[in-house]
């Protein structure tokens, strides 16, 4: 094209919003999976888990066409590895809640009646961690107008301090959950016990990686 | 001499042609970057964008092109060397805007956005060293020239830089950017207002035969500034927010002030364009039409002939009119990546560089100008991204346009002289 509008690269900050997005859906769908799974309806949670995974899969190919946007040179207001890296971290959260619900179905492995009330309240709070997640991302594009300064900056830190707490709280349930588990685990099948422990540091890797995103971003505007 | 005295309706009606030629590649091809940022940013639509482009860029050829065009027309060229033999210079220029044309035809064919101005430049003194004399060549103005291609884009990147970033801080960065743009904006409007019409009296107005003492000018051009803002601030009144696109956005309605001010903003790019454009398309042809009406004799204070910067201005009209919307078209779809803020620093910072340097005699490139601007706005991190490999490709398309312009004059010229002298 003959005019100087070449100059205008593709905006990274969209795609990179839209795959948080997708990622935080994709991780939202294991409280109707586990729903299926308390009720013991196994063809429901295949369907959702089949969901799930098509979810995951999308967020995978936005990933890629966000990396294949990023040529080396642009010149960004922001560093173009730390952008990679947060959207690696992004990426992340999806990959684990695929794993958590093929463990589940694989293994048809029933979460137990006495703390199922407890896991669900572990697993929303632990999803909390990524719409906060999505909710810092979801401010870039405003932080682009401000020209990566001044209030904007504030709300972004806002929400990654909030981020913080909230990654802080599901700590203190995973021990008490696992504080749970431990005084019913005699009545279980031992091998279970092995795979739930495993599933309740899983769904807390949720909230972890929820974490690292913000710290990443952090990371992202403190260099800049 | 006899040849001036025998051919002279000839080789104006030449260089009118060929002046009318390169005015119109100019308005074909250029306002995609002299609009193209408006247009891109969705605060104009295209057809408003051609209309803007056609009254102002007229009117920046017409009243302020004066300036540059005489700097083409004799500033680059040692008359002393054409003395005695006139024809030779009216050959030169007469090729030089041929090759200037036909290398502005061949680079929009195959997509490269050169400059007209390093085009003809590079034709004009490539005729002047090689056809007639090394020294036939006034090399200091040159050497100016050309330093100002590189000092122009970091003026223009320094103003857009400071022009973003006092919107930054008035604007953006306050508890209610809101109600503070629609504070700010109309200033902005009015100092873009004041400097146009400044440089309009200051500079244009003689060919017209008005003068004004510069307490005049100033006056008149503060008066005008006044009544832009105050316009602003009607149009302004006129906006109404839309919740539902803030909610999206938070500063979707801030933005679509500031698509208000970029009319304004447009309306400078487009006469700052045409006041130094024109000069590509008519300096030439005016030092042959001066040198013919005179009977062979190069005079240095010879005035204007009166249709000549209306003819450039018609020229850069015809070429929008025809080309301007299919050009315009192309560049409307995709580029959402430029919201009116941006858009507006970049613009209004680029403009004002233009203007001024065309009031000083300079012919700068407006492209140049622009990428200066967009860089410096991107320095002061308001684009999400700016490909550096396009800009390189930019860079060297005006590095390379030099020769190239050139070595075409260079063989159209010793054509002419076959055809004429045999």
């Amino acid at each position: 094209m003959n005019s100087i509008l070449g100059v205008f690269a593709k905006s990274p900050i969209k795609p990179l919003q839209e795959h948080i997005c997708k990622v935080h859906q994709c991780a939202s769908h294991l409280v109707p999976f586990f729903e299926a799974a308390y009720a013991n309806d196994w063809n429901k949670a295949t369907g959702i888990r089949a969901e799930l995974s098509k979810m995951e899969k999308s967020a995978d190919k936005l990933k890629r066409e966000l990396r294949m946007n990023l040529p080396k040179g642009l010149f960004m207001p922001i560093d173009r590895t730390d952008l990679l890296g947060l959207v690696t971290e992004q990426d992340k959260i999806a990959n684990i809640a695929k794993d958590i619900s093929g463990r589940i179905l694989g293994r048809k492995l029933v979460i137990p009646p006495p703390i199922q009330q407890e896991f669900m309240e572990y697993l929303l709070r632990c999803l909390d961690a990524s719409a906060c997640a999505v909710k810092a991302i979801d401010e870039l594009d405003e932080l682009l107008e401000t020209g990566f300064q001044g209030r904007e900056l504030q709300i972004i830190d806002k929400l990654v301090i909030e981020l913080d707490s909230i990654e802080n709280s599901t700590d203190v349930m995973q021990i008490s959950l696992r504080h749970s588990l431990h005084g019913i685990e005699q009545d279980l099948n031992p091998v279970d016990v092995v795979f739930l422990y495993n599933v309740i540091e899983w769904v807390g890797d949720l909230a972890d990686l929820a974490e690292r995103v913000g710290d990443k971003l952090e990371l992202m505007l403190a260099r800049s | 001499m006899e040849i001036i005295a025998t051919y002279g309706f000839e080789l104006v009606l030449l260089a009118g042609v060929f002046g009318l030629f390169m005015a119109w590649g100019i308005g074909a091809n250029d306002v995609a970057n002299a609009m193209g940022t408006s247009v891109g940013s969705k605060a104009l639509t295209i057809k408003q964008a051609i209309l803007i482009a056609m009254v102002f860029e007229f009117a920046g050829a017409y009243l302020a092109g004066g300036e540059v065009t005489s700097t083409i027309r004799k500033g680059i060229i040692d008359s002393a060397y054409f003395v005695d033999s006139p024809e030779l210079l009216v050959y030169g220029m007469i090729a030089s805007l041929l090759a200037a044309g036909i290398w502005l035809l061949l680079a929009s064919y195959l997509g490269w956005p050169v400059s007209t101005t390093h085009s003809i430049i590079g034709a004009i003194v490539g005729f002047a060293a090689v056809g007639v004399n090394a020294d036939a060549v006034t090399w200091s103005k040159v050497g100016g020239i050309v330093g100002s291609w590189v000092v122009t884009p970091l003026i223009s990147g320094i103003f857009a830089y400071l022009i973003f970033m006092s919107a930054q801080k008035l604007i953006f960065n306050t508890s209610d950017p809101l109600a503070n743009a629609k504070r700010y904006v109309p200033f902005y409007m009015a100092m873009s207002g004041f400097m146009l019409s400044l440089v309009t009296i200051k500079k244009g107005l003689k060919h017209i035969g008005i003068h004004f003492s510069t307490s005049e000018a100033l006056l008149i051009a503060g008066a005008i500034a006044v009544a832009v803002g105050f316009i602003g601030v009607f149009l302004i009144k006129q906006l109404k927010a839309d919740p539902q696109a803030d909610k999206k956005m938070h500063y979707a309605s801030v933005e679509k002030v500031f698509a208000i001010l970029m009319i304004v903003t447009a309306s400078c790019m487009a006469f700052a364009h045409g006041s130094n454009d024109v000069a590509n398309a008519i300096g030439p042809l005016a030092a042959v039409v001066s040198i013919v009406e005179n009977g062979g004799e190069i005079t240095k204070q010879a005035a204007l002939v009166w249709w000549i910067l209306p003819l450039g201005g018609i020229g850069i009209v015809l070429g929008l009119a025809i080309f301007g919307s299919r050009v315009m078209a192309t560049i409307g779809q995709g580029i959402t990546h430029l919201t009116p803020s941006r858009g507006f620093a970049a613009e209004l910072a680029a403009a004002t560089t233009v203007v001024l340097a065309s009031s000083t005699g300079l012919p700068i490139s407006t492209t140049q100008t622009l990428v200066g601007a967009v860089l410096g706005v991107g320095m002061a991190r308001g684009i999400a991204a700016l490909n550096m490999g396009v800009i390189r490709n930019i860079v060297i398309s005006w590095v390379v346009t030099l020769p190239a312009g050139a070595v075409l004059s260079i063989g159209i010229f010793y054509m002419l002289k076959g055809v004429f002298s045999a």
